[in-house]
C-alpha cells in the first residue's frame, strides 16, 4: 500500500511518551501484541511518526523495519498527522455510485486544490478518501473531525465547509 | 408502570444521522413530563431501513416514525405519549404510483414483508447492551441445550444437516469445517470470527455486532464445544467503534452471567472469547492473512493447504467462521436442521442478509430466503430505483464479484446461480446502479481499490492489477484501442489463475463481468470515444447551447476557473481547453442552457 510520509515536525511530549510505555508494558504478556500497541499509540499521538515507532520498537525489542513494515502495511495507521480540519469523505462503493467522486472533487478544489491524502502545509487542513464507514444508508457521506455529514449532493459541500472555515 | 416502549435506533447508520441526540432529548423530555417510570427508551441495533433513519418505534401501537429530529421530540412525548395521538406527519410513507400512503407499523411496510428474518431476528428488537433482553428472547438457550444434551459430533451433525454455508463469500459448508477440526488431536484448539467487512458499502456483519452481539458470543462458544476449542477470537474493524464498544459489553456481561468463562453451567466446559481490531487491510479478511494478523505481522495470505482446521492460529488448529454465519447457529440448534433446510433452494439453504446500496429507494440492511429474484429484492423490497431511472445492473460481492445486468434480472439469489452468471454471493454488498452510471467508471473503480489493497506477495496480482488499471485509464481517458480490449480480457484470465489468495484470483471478476454484459460501453469509450452514461471526464464537453443562452452571467461568476466570458444579456460561450469539468456552471443555469456531451 503507498503511503506518504510527513514533513511535519515531531512535536511528541514526555507525557505521551509515558503513556506509550506503559500501553508497552501492559502488553508485555500477550501475543501478537504489535498490533494492538500501534493501535494505542496512534490513540495517544494521533498519527505514528517514525519517532514513536523507534520507541516502540526499542522497547518491544523489536526491529525498526518490523514496527514500520506492520504500520505501513494497515491504512488505519497514518504516518502523516491529520489537520486541525480533518476531512474525510467515504468513497467506499455506495457512496461512490452516489458521487462521491464529484464531492471529493469539490472540496479539493476549494480547498486549492489539496489531494487526497494530504494536509496543507499550514496544518490546517487534511483530505482523505476513506472506505466504507458504515452509514451507506446516507450514502453518500463525508466526516469532519468526526461528525458525519449524509445524503449530500455537491452543492452541500460549500456549507459544510464554511462551518470550519 | 411501564405503559410504552420507545424503541430508538442506535445502529450506525441513525447514529450518523443524530439519534444520539434524540435520546437525549427524551429522556430530558420525559423527565420534564414526569414520563420516566411510565415510558421506557429502548436504544436497538439497526432496523434495517437506515435510508429514512433516524428510526423510532412507539409500542404497544407498533408506530412506526421515520426522519426524527431532535426538534421533533418535544411533539412526541407531548401528542403520543402524553395524549395517546401518534404524530401523523412523521409516521413513515410508502410511495405507490406516485400516491403516498402512511403505514403504521414497520412489519406492514413492503420493505419488510418478504423478508425472513433469522440471522437479524433480534436487531431492532432489543437493547443489544443487556443481556437479558436477549435472554428473554430464548438467548443462551442453544448453548444450555448443547452443553447438556448433545455430543459434540450432535451438533457437528445437526449443522451438517442444516446445509448451512458460510456467509463470508466462499459458501464452504460450516458442518464439514468443524468436522475437520474436530478431527484433529486434541489439545489446544481455537475459534475465530471474522468481523473484517472488508466489502466497502456492505455492513451486514457490523449491524449484526452492533444490534445482537450475544447471538455471535453463543455461537462461538457452541462451536468450540463442537470442535474442542476453548479459547475465540473476534477479529472485527477498529473502524467499526459502536459494534467494539457492544462486543466489549457483551463479553462482560457474558462473563458475570457465567455464560463465558470457567465451568460453563456447571458442565466443565471453557470458553472464552478475546477481540483483536483489524486496520483497515482488504486482504485481512481473507482467512489466512486474518490469522497473521492476529498473530501481530503484516496481513499477508499463507499458502493453503494446510488448511487452518489443521495449522491456523498460532499453528493450532482453527475453525474461522463469519459473522452472519454464527449469527444462524443457536437457531439452527432450537428449531432443528430440518426447520433450517426448509428455507432456500436445494443447495443454498436458510436465508442471507444484504445491504442494499447505490440507487435504489430504500437503501439499509434486508434478509430473504436464498433463492428470492433479484427483481424481487430491487423492485419490491428495495423500492426500486429513484428519481424515475431505469435500473441498468446489480453488483453482488463487492471488489471480488460482478455485475448483473437487466436481463438477468429474474435469477434466484444462491451461491451457485451467482457464480453461473459470472458474480458471486460475496459477503451481502448489493449495490444497483441505475442508467448514470459507466460500467467501465466501476470496473476501474474496483481496480484501484484492490490495486490499493494487494498485499504485494506475489507477482500476478501486485504486478498484473495495476496492468489493468492502466488500462482502464488509458480507455477513460479516450486513449484506448480495440486491442486494448482484448489484453484486458486476457491479462484478466492470467492474473486468475497465477494469484496466490483470493484476492488476485477474484480481483478481475468486475472487468470480466462488465466486458462480457456491457462491452458496447467498453467499445464506445474507444471507438466513439464517448461516455454513453456522460461519466468520464475526459470523454466530456461542458458547452452552452446558443439558442438557449440569456445572457445571465451566473455561469460565468460560478465559474472556478475563469473558463466562461460573454457580455451581459449575450450567449456566453465556455473555453473548453480551460474547463475543469466542475459541473458547477451547469447547476447555476436557471435556463438549462449548458449541456456536457
Ligand atoms: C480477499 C478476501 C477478502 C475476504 N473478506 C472477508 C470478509 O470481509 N469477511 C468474511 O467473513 N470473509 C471474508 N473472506 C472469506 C474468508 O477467507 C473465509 O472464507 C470466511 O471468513 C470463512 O467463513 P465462512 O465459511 O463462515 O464464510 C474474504 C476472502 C478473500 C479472499
Ligand atoms: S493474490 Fe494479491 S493479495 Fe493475495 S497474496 Fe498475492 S499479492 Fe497478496
Ligand atoms: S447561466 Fe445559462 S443563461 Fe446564464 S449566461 Fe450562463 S449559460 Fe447563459
Ligand atoms: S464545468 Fe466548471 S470549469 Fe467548466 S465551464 Fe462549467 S463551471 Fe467552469
Ligand atoms: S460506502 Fe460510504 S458509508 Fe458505506
Ligand atoms: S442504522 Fe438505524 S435503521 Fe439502520
Amino acid at each position: 500500500m503507498k503511503k506518504k510520509l510527513t514533513t511535519v515536525m515531531f512535536r511528541g511530549t514526555k507525557a505521551q511518551e509515558e503513556q506509550l510505555i506503559a500501553v508497552i508494558e501492559k502488553y508485555r504478556d500477550t501475543e501478537g501484541a504489535m498490533m494492538p500497541v500501534l493501535q494505542e499509540a496512534q490513540e495517544i499521538y494521533g498519527y505514528l511518526p517514525i519517532e514513536v515507532q523507534k520507541i516502540i520498537a526499542q522497547r518491544m525489542d523489536v526491529s525498526l523495519e518490523e514496527v514500520y513494515g506492520v504500520a505501513s502495511f494497515y491504512s488505519q495507521f497514518s504516518l502523516n498527522p491529520k489537520g486541525e480540519v480533518a476531512i474525510a469523505v467515504c468513497l467506499g462503493t455506495a457512496c461512490y455510485v452516489k458521487g462521491a467522486g464529484d464531492i471529493i472533487d469539490r472540496i479539493s478544489l476549494k480547498l486549492g486544490g489539496l489531494a487526497a491524502g494530504d494536509t496543507s502545509p499550514d496544518g490546517k487542513y487534511s483530505l482523505e478518501a476513506t472506505r466504507c464507514i458504515g452509514a451507506c444508508g446516507l450514502a453518500p457521506v463525508l466526516t469532519v473531525n468526526g461528525e458525519v455529514y449524509g445524503r449530500l449532493v455537491k452543492e452541500d459541500v460549500d456549507g459544510i465547509l464554511d462551518k470550519y472555515m | 408502570m411501564i405503559r410504552s416502549h420507545v424503541l430508538l435506533c442506535g445502529g450506525t447508520g441513525c447514529t450518523s444521522s443524530g439519534s444520539g441526540k434524540i435520546q437525549a432529548a427524551l429522556e430530558a423530555e420525559l423527565k420534564a413530563k414526569g414520563l420516566e417510570e411510565e415510558v421506557k427508551i429502548v436504544v436497538t441495533g439497526c432496523f434495517g431501513l437506515c435510508a429514512v433513519g433516524p428510526i423510532m418505534i412507539v409500542y404497544p401501537e407498533g408506530t412506526f416514525y421515520s426522519m426524527v429530529q431532535e426538534s421533533d421530540v418535544a411533539e412526541i412525548v407531548e401528542e403520543h405519549l402524553l395524549k395517546g395521538r401518534p404524530v401523523e406527519r412523521l409516521i413513515y410513507a410508502e410511495h405507490h404510483d406516485a400516491i403516498e400512503e402512511k403505514v403504521t407499523s414497520l412489519a406492514d411496510t413492503t420493505f419488510y414483508k418478504k423478508q425472513k428474518r433469522v440471522a437479524l431476528r433480534n436487531c431492532g428488537y432489543i437493547n443489544p447492551e443487556v443481556i437479558d433482553e436477549y435472554i428473554a428472547m430464548d438467548g443462551y438457550q442453544a448453548l444450555g441445550k448443547v452443553l447438556t444434551e448433545m455430543t459434540p459430533d450432535d451438533v457437528i451433525k445437526c449443522i451438517l444437516d442444516s446445509g448451512l454455508r458460510g456467509r463470508g463469500g466462499g459458501g464452504f459448508p460450516t458442518g464439514r469445517k468443524w468436522m475437520f477440526a474436530q478431527a484433529q488431536p486434541q489439545g489446544k484448539k481455537y475459534v475465530v470470527c471474522n468481523a473484517d467487512e472488508g466489502d466497502p458499502g456492505a455492513f451486514m456483519d457490523r449491524s449484526i455486532l452492533e444490534g445482537d452481539p450475544h447471538a455471535v458470543l453463543e455461537a462461538m462458544a457452541i462451536a468450540g464445544y463442537a470442535i474442542g476449542a476453548d479459547e475465540g477470537y473476534i477479529y472485527v474493524r477498529a473502524e467499526y467503534p459502536i459494534a467494539i464498544h457492544r462486543l466489549e459489553v457483551a463479553i462482560a456481561q457474558a462473563r458475570e452471567y457465567g455464560l463465558l468463562g470457567k465451568d460453563i453451567f456447571g458442565t466443565g466446559f471453557n470458553f472464552d472469547i478475546q477481540l483483536r481490531f483489524g486496520a483497515g487491510a482488504f486482504v485481512c479478511g481473507e482467512e489466512t492473512a486474518l490469522l497473521t494478523s492476529i498473530e501481530g505481522n503484516r496481513g499477508e495470505p499463507r499458502p493453503r493447504p494446510p488448511f487452518p482446521a489443521v495449522k491456523g492460529l498460532f499453528g493450532k488448529p482453527t475453525i474461522i467462521n463469519n459473522v452472519e454465519t454464527y449469527a444462524n447457529i443457536t437457531q439452527i440448534i432450537l428449531n432443528g436442521p430440518e426447520w433450517f433446510a426448509s428455507m432456500g433452494t436445494e443447495k443454498s439453504k436458510g436465508t442471507k442478509v444484504f445491504a442494499l446500496g447505490g440507487k435504489i429507494t430504500n437503501t439499509g440492511l434486508v434478509e430473504i430466503p436464498m433463492g428470492t429474484t433479484l427483481r424481487e429484492v430491487v423492485e419490491e423490497i428495495g423500492g426500486g430505483i429513484p428519481n424515475g431511472k431505469k435500473f441498468k445492473a446489480a453488483q453482488t460481492g463487492g471488489p471480488s464479484g460482478g455485475c448483473i445486468p437487466e436481463s438477468l434480472y429474474d435469477t434466484p439469489i444462491d451461491y451457485d446461480s451467482l457464480i453461473a452468471i459470472g458474480s458471486m454471493m460475496g459477503s451481502g454488498g448489493l449495490i444497483v446502479m441505475d442508467e448514470d452510471t459507466c460500467m467501465v467508471d466501476i470496473a476501474r473503480f474496483f481496480l484501484d481499490f484492490t490495486v490499493d489493497e494487494s498485499c504485494g506477495k506475489c507477482t500476478p496480482c501486485r504486478v498484473g492489477t495495476r496492468r489493468l488499471l492502466e488500462i482502464l485509464d488509458k480507455i477513460i481517458a479516450g486513449n484506448g484501442t480495440l486491442e486494448d480490449i482484448d489484453k484486458l480480457e486476457e491479462l484478466c484470465y492470467y492474473i486468475k489463475s497465477a494469484s496466490l489468495c483470493g484476492l488476485g484470483q477474484t480481483a478481475p471478476n468486475p472487468v470480466l463481468s462488465t466486458l462480457k454484459y456491457f462491452r458496447h460501453e467498453y467499445e464506445a469509450h474507444v471507438v466513439d470515444k464517448k461516455c454513453p452514461a456522460g461519466v468520464c471526464k475526459d470523454l466530456l464537453s461542458y458547452i452552452v447551447i446558443e439558442d438557449k443562452c440569456k445572457g445571465c452571467t451566473a455561469c460565468a461568476r460560478v465559474c472556478p476557473v475563469g473558463a466562461i466570458s460573454g457580455a451581459v444579456k449575450q450567449p456566453h460561450v465556455i473555453d473548453t481547453a480551460k474547463c475543469i469539468k466542475c459541473g458547477a456552471c451547469i447547476e447555476k443555469c436557471k435556463f438549462n442552457a449548458i449541456v456536457k456531451q
